[in-house]
């Protein structure tokens, strides 16, 4: 288990900015009448986003009030969660993905970057530009070791980097640019390096995949009348019966 | 190798437009509907027959699983769940197709949530999956705005919404209880099973969930055939499968390739061999980090499906391979492993949390020899106690690459306390 507190400095009030109020309406419309506290974790994801990258303890109880929840289960999903920072960082965080197929090919290079350029995870930069954290297993395994940076442009994966690369894009990011995510080695996203041995046969793009089946392959032989589709009635049971015989 | 014309995933990498007249093109939505009106029973037995078993990590025969769903629906609706927080250390498979081919996600959705008679499914991607998730909704928009999902999907009368939620990095949400349990709006801590999700799952209502791979292929196994699809692989075995492999070999990448290809052959072919050739791999993680390892010797022969790779006591897992070469410490690599289950534990059942935080802290000392010989044979009896004491598999997944290092690669973790002896002029050390 992670364990995990709040900031002790804390503002008095949040409140959604106008677009953060349009994606809070526009996920509660994901659910059913009477379980809006399904959006409780996007919620608070807007919040942070809302907030400079941390979710503050103002937000809980506004999120709490919104979807009739108790605050203290808003603050035991934000402090499960570990997307979720508790308290302020820089305008760029970088995410380490510090797990074995990263370390093996040598994450451990770039927690030193870090190190020395940053200071101790989490920490905050003099110029308030950067903080990093080492984080579990990020998904891009085969473009280890990768980083993930979040800041007011997204949450962009940086891939197959090395020490140099690495520095490159710290500095591209210092420099208020907006590096180009995805793999820094020549290669197209997670295939090989190389020439390419698969998916190189053209007649799966030429559109003759697309083309009418003669035959679904084990269709039961009288089909030609339950083809039809059966009248649409939502709702009604009867629609839930079979789609065909 | 496996054929082009076989291959489902045609747009792994990403190299043609994720898009839905190119995703069509490719023959993704052709004759959904006409594979919809023969009937949700049809569906289910194509599936039974073609031998899929589940592609998210356990292998439980998907057409079996959908088989559990009420068959009539009573007062409470039927849901889709697909899981789609891939964090399992190695794997990186769903979230290519999700970017680059998510029609083929979209379709396989309203395929199987007709199949089990649910006119909504939910996609649960894990939340750093930003960029995945925001592609996977452009996709869907798109499908809506065709009329392939949505009122009378693909003209089949079927009534269908889908939609995307998201988590907030934490690993257990991968498995299907915690997910349904964070689906809700709260901790991701695992349900008590039974009742099974088939019978009160997402809002207590019947749900089934499924990986996205298991998902996104059952369309290409309807229009090919079943048997088609069981043509790959052993029996048992059956299909096609894609396999993310990573660490110390020359090319890391994804690769479809049928079920059961020998481990060494799908290295060698599609990820350019290990790092300084065959002879300098010290082991392979066959199937994400929660399966034990294999040494080289096993390496050379074992074939990539669930049986062969349990008779090993290991598994294929998600099919994330993880390779280490001879430079691997193997000590350190596994109290990495060590670290992230501690680290992701939710903390409800007492073995895990306390159990897990044991193990890695034992095995850091290990990895400078900073302990007892005796201590090899307690770790391995403190795994023993977690695994299968726990309410869900996350106990088990950090017992086994412990339980694997020390079946294994025991000799290492001996060299280095023979070793720390040796430079202290040591006789005993006292157990901190």
């Amino acid at each position: 288990m992670a364990s995990r507190h709040l900031a002790k400095e804390q503002p008095k009030t949040f409140a959604f900015s106008a677009e953060g109020e349009k994606q809070v309406k526009y996920w509660l419309k994901k659910y059913p009448k009477g379980k809006q506290r399904s959006a409780v974790i996007p919620m608070l994801w807007i919040a942070q986003k809302d907030h400079g990258g941390w979710v503050p303890e103002a937000a809980m109880r506004v999120i709490g009030d919104r979807l009739d929840m108790a605050y203290i289960r808003v603050l035991e999903v934000a402090t499960f969660y570990t997307m979720f920072n508790l308290k302020p960082v820089g305008k760029h965080l970088i995410q380490v993905c510090g797990t074995t197929p990263c370390m093996l090919r040598g994450s451990g290079d770039l927690i030193k970057v870090c190190q020395s350029r940053i200071g101790s995870a989490g920490s905050i930069s003099a110029d308030g530009n950067f903080s990093w954290a080492e984080v579990e297993c990020l998904g891009a395994c085969v473009n280890a070791p990768m980083v993930q940076v979040s800041n007011s442009d997204g949450d962009l994966y940086y891939e197959d980097l090395d020490e140099a690369s690495m520095n490159a894009l710290l500095d591209e990011l210092a420099s208020g640019k907006a590096p180009i995510p995805g793999p820094r080695v020549d290669r197209v996203t997670s295939a090989p390096t190389g020439e390419s041995i698969t998916l190189t046969d053209a007649s799966l793009f030429d559109g003759s995949r697309a083309k009418k089946l003669k035959k679904i392959p084990n269709a039961p032989a009288k089909t030609k009348k339950a083809a039809a589709p059966k009248k649409a009635a939502p709702k009604a049971k009867s629609a839930t019966g079979k789609g065909g015989k | 190798m496996l054929a082009d014309k076989d291959r489902i995933f045609t747009n792994l990498y990403g190299r043609e437009d994720w898009r839905l007249p190119a995703a069509k093109k490719r023959g993704c939505w052709n004759g959904t509907g006409d594979l919809m009106a023969l009937g949700s029973e049809w569906i289910i037995d194509q599936i039974k027959a073609s031998g899929l078993r589940g592609r998210g990590g356990a292998g439980f025969p998907t057409g079996l699983k959908w088989s559990f769903m009420p068959k009539e629906v009573g007062k409470r609706p039927h849901y889709l769940v697909v899981n789609a927080d891939e964090s399992e250390p190695g794997t990186c498979k769903d979230r290519d197709m999700m970017r680059h081919d998510p029609h083929l996600l979209i379709e396989g959705c309203l395929i199987a949530s007709f199949a089990m008679k649910a006119h909504t499914a939910y996609i649960y991607l894990r939340g750093e999956y930003v960029f995945e998730r925001e592609r996977l909704q452009a996709a869907i928009d798109e499908a809506y705005e065709a009329g392939l999902i949505g009122k009378n999907a693909c003209g089949s009368g079927w009534d269908f919404d889908l939609f995307v939620h998201h988590g907030a990095g934490a690993y257990i949400c991968g498995e299907e209880t915690a997910l349904l349990e964070s689906l809700e709006g709260k901790k991701g801590q695992p349900r008590l099973k039974p009742p099974f999700p088939a019978n009160a799952g997402l809002y207590g209502c019947p749900t089934t969930v499924n990986n996205v791979e298991s998902i996104a292929v059952t369309p290409t196994i309807l229009r090919r055939g079943a048997d088609w699809f069981s043509s790959f692989g052993r029996p048992g075995n059956a299909g096609t499968k894609v396999y993310c492999i990573s660490g110390h070999v020359n090319k890391p990448c994804n690769v479809e390739e049928a079920m059961s290809i020998p481990l060494k052959e799908l290295i060698e072919t599609h990820a350019g061999g290990v790092r300084g050739g065959w002879e300098n791999l010290k082991a392979v993680i066959p199937g994400g980090s929660s399966v034990p390892c294999l040494p080289r010797d096993i390496c050379d022969t074992v074939l990539m499906d669930f049986d062969a790779l349990s008779e090993h006591k290991s598994g294929l897992g998600t099919a994330g391979v993880i390779v280490m070469d001879q430079s691997t410490d193997m000590v350190q690599a596994i109290t990495r492993l060590a670290y992230f289950y501690k680290h992701e534990s939710c903390g409800q059942c007492t073995p895990c949390r306390e159990g897990t935080g044991w193990m890695w802290r034992v095995l850091t000392r290990m990895c400078e020899g900073k302990a007892e010989m005796s201590e090899i044979d307690m770790l391995l009896n403190v795994s023993q106690q977690i695994e299968g004491h726990t309410i869900c598999a996350l106990g088990d997944a950090a017992a086994w690459p412990v339980q694997g290092l020390i079946r294994h690669f025991r000799h290492e973790i001996e060299d280095k306390i023979n070793r720390y002896r040796m430079n202290k002029n040591v006789h005993a050390v006292a157990a901190e």
